[in-house]
């Protein structure tokens, strides 16, 4: 452990990240002020939308407020995901020619993502305090619903990572997952708008779906349908969370196992 | 030996590479694919074993592709072996190339600290050296542009001023000297001189056999993954000289009738042309390879198409670069007058003194009048031979010569 946790590791772990930092919003004029921006102009999109047209919401409290957070959190999923995926191959150059330790490359790149969610939730936070959305103790959930994502796009984001070596048609088909996923999850549609129980139940197996909901009902409003209160406290709840812990464990292994061959296989 | 004077162990060391038959490796390719042997099985380094004592300036020779990267990148932990074992003692730092993970998008002054930070150094530490890196590199006034727009020898500059920082005890260097200048070179070479004044460990594959002869203090000669030579620095660089001239003898010899045939001579007049060259050993046998001091006989062949009688035939010997080293050249008088009819071909030669240097040389001939006004026939460059074997062989010509001692009263 104490050679992970070493002072050459974490120099080198704070100046990928700054360097994934400062490449972000290379050449542009706002620059970082985009990761304010970007769910800024996102949220505004959805007020037109979803308030003004579609009047889907209309049942739910702070129902804007209740989207945006929703696509925040999606999008830290796919971030995530998306940019480890190609970060090995990407890194190819020092892989191939210095010793670097290979997880942290995974690594550095989900904290950036973890960094542009951290921006996106202060947009969040600002549109609860406009929408008068009562803050309660229930904030406190938050960090344990992140994490839940967090733990779930890594241990994905190591196998995805490794896959890519040496099957570039991962992205591809990874490109797809995502998309069926942004449907399958609840995030632009409440839960109760599909009206079948047994579906709202497969639905919430998600581990992203879950933590979506879970970060909604303690965060915004109580009428969210949750995993916990659509099982009915049953052991199957726990099912999610075993799941994200199995993804990790298996990501982990493939991604160590073929860690010893990267540098000859990119 | 000493386990506590190891830097490096390599012991039964095995590596092979799949190489796939065809390099898109996508499902569905590997999917139709599925259960075929995809790959050819490529076995770099076979059973390789060699101590490294601590101070050692050991230098690692070899021809392209007989597995000297693949040896330092796995002694780097960069391959993991198939077999075998690397021990390491203390800090190493690989250089296989300058400027590893520099970033064009980057500023310089961006990059130092990353590149540092690759170095193992923390941001404090290269802040510390910062002024002395951007100093050395003479880059004071471009360290806050995009590294996309300096020049390639800025960007080695700046490379190689990050990375002599490197405080470490065992380096690997990877041709570092194969990029820039003669100025980049010297700055090298005392970087070299300072590193083997400090006593460090240094591992340095190169081509540049006087850096090896300088600087090293053991070297290596690989081939086909094995080593074969393993002892003083000089011989190391005579072996790995040979190795390299045999190959290529061994492919000019079989080349030898391809490239010594074929060029035509450039006639004029139409009195003779030059039909061929050719060289031998004092007994006639041709030959294309010559040791040391071993006589050359030049010779070249002369179909003569009109009676002539007054000619004059030049030859020379020049090294690749064009530099002439001999200049030959006989005047006929009439001498011939007798012998010669139309349609006749007639052979003159040289013998010369093996006195040339290690390489490649090459002979054109020019036939002309006897006053050299009139060109009849030329063939440039149209044949070539080579000399190996000089101990010395950093010098031009091998001059004979006797010496004798006279006392002065």
């Amino acid at each position: 452990m104490s050679t992970y946790l070493s002072k050459e590791n974490k120099a080198l772990f704070t100046e990928l990240v700054r360097t994934d930092f400062k490449l972000r919003y290379q050449g542009s004029i706002l620059g970082y002020a985009w990761s304010l921006l970007r769910p800024l102009l996102l949220f505004v999109i959805l007020y037109v939308v979803f308030v003004y047209f579609l009047k889907i919401g209309k049942d739910i409290p702070h129902f804007p407020v209740y989207l945006l957070l929703g696509i925040v959190m999606w999008n830290f999923f796919v971030e995530m995901t998306m940019q480890s995926l190609s970060s090995i191959v990407g890194r190819g150059d020092l892989i191939r020619k210095i010793r670097i330790p290979r997880w942290m490359i995974v690594f550095s790149s989900s904290v950036s993502a973890t960094i542009n969610l951290l921006l996106s939730l202060v947009v969040v936070f600002v549109f609860m305090i406009i929408n008068q959305v009562p803050i309660t103790l229930g904030i406190f959930m938050l960090p344990v619903y992140f994490l839940m994502i967090y733990v779930f796009a890594l241990g994905l984001s190591l196998f995805l990572s490794a896959a890519y070596v040496k099957f570039r048609d991962v992205s591809y088909i990874w490109e797809v997952v995502l998309q069926a996923g942004f449907y399958a999850t609840p995030i632009i549609y409440p839960l109760q708008l599909v009206g079948n129980e047994l579906v709202e139940k497969i639905i919430l197996m998600n581990p992203v779906a879950q933590a979506i909901q879970g970060a909604r009902y303690y965060l915004i409003t109580h009428e969210t349908l949750t995993t916990y209160n659509t099982w009915d406290g049953s052991w199957y709840v726990i099912l999610p969370t075993l799941f994200v812990g199995l993804v990790f464990v298996v990501g982990l292994l493939y991604f160590r196992n073929q860690a010893k061959s990267f540098a000859e296989n990119i | 030996m000493e386990d506590k004077d190891i830097a490096i162990r390599i012991s039964h060391l095995h590596k092979t590479f799949k190489l796939p038959h065809e390099k898109s490796g996508t499902l569905k390719s590997t999917l139709i694919n599925f259960g075929k042997r995809g790959y050819t099985v490529q076995e770099v380094l076979k059973d390789f074993s060699l101590d490294i004592k601590k101070g050692d300036f050991l230098g690692i020779l070899g021809r392209n592709g007989c597995g000297k990267s693949t040896l330092l990148k796995t002694l780097s932990g960069i391959y993991t072996p198939n077999r075998g074992t690397v021990t390491i003692n203390g800090k190493l730092v690989p250089f296989i190339e300058l400027g590893v993970g520099f970033n064009p998008e980057l500023t310089g002054r961006d990059n130092v600290f990353l590149n540092g930070a690759l170095l193992g150094f923390t941001r404090n530490e290269v802040a510390d050296m910062y002024d002395d890196i951007v100093g050395f590199a003479e880059l004071e006034s471009f360290m806050d542009q995009k590294l996309k727009n300096y020049s390639s020898g800025m960007q080695v500059r700046l490379a190689f001023s990050i990375a002599i920082r490197a405080n470490t005890d065992i380096l690997v260097l990877d041709e570092v000297l194969a990029v820039g200048d003669e100025a980049f070179q010297r700055k090298c070479y005392d970087y070299f001189d300072q590193l083997k004044h400090e006593g460090k460990t240094v591992i340095l594959v190169t081509h540049a056999m006087a850096a090896v002869e300088r600087f090293c203090t053991r070297a290596i000669v690989i081939d086909k993954g094995r080593t074969i030579y393993d002892g003083d620095p000089k011989s190391a660089a005579n072996t790995y000289k040979r190795l390299n001239f045999e190959s290529t003898m061994s492919s000019s010899e079989k080349n030898n009738k391809k490239r010594n045939k074929n060029k035509p001579s450039l006639d004029q007049k139409g009195v003779c042309s030059i039909i061929g060259l050719n060289s031998t050993d004092s007994s006639g046998k041709d030959k294309v390879l010559y040791k040391p001091h071993e006589p050359i006989v030049i010779q070249c062949k002369i179909k003569i198409n009109k009676p002539i009688y007054n000619f004059h035939i030049f030859l020379t010997i020049n090294n690749p670069g064009g530099l002439i080293l001999s200049a030959l050249d006989k005047t006929f008088k009439g001498e011939l007058v007798e012998a010669i009819e139309p349609g006749q071909e007639i052979i003159v030669e040289w013998e010369l003194s093996g006195i040339y240097n290690d390489g490649k040389y090459l002979v054109s001939a020019t036939i002309t009048d006897d006053k050299g006004d009139d060109i009849y026939s030329r063939l440039n460059e149209g044949y070539e031979f080579d000399v190996f074997g000089w101990e010395m062989t950093n010098i031009l010509l091998h001059a004979n010569s006797k010496s004798n001692i006279k006392v002065l009263k």
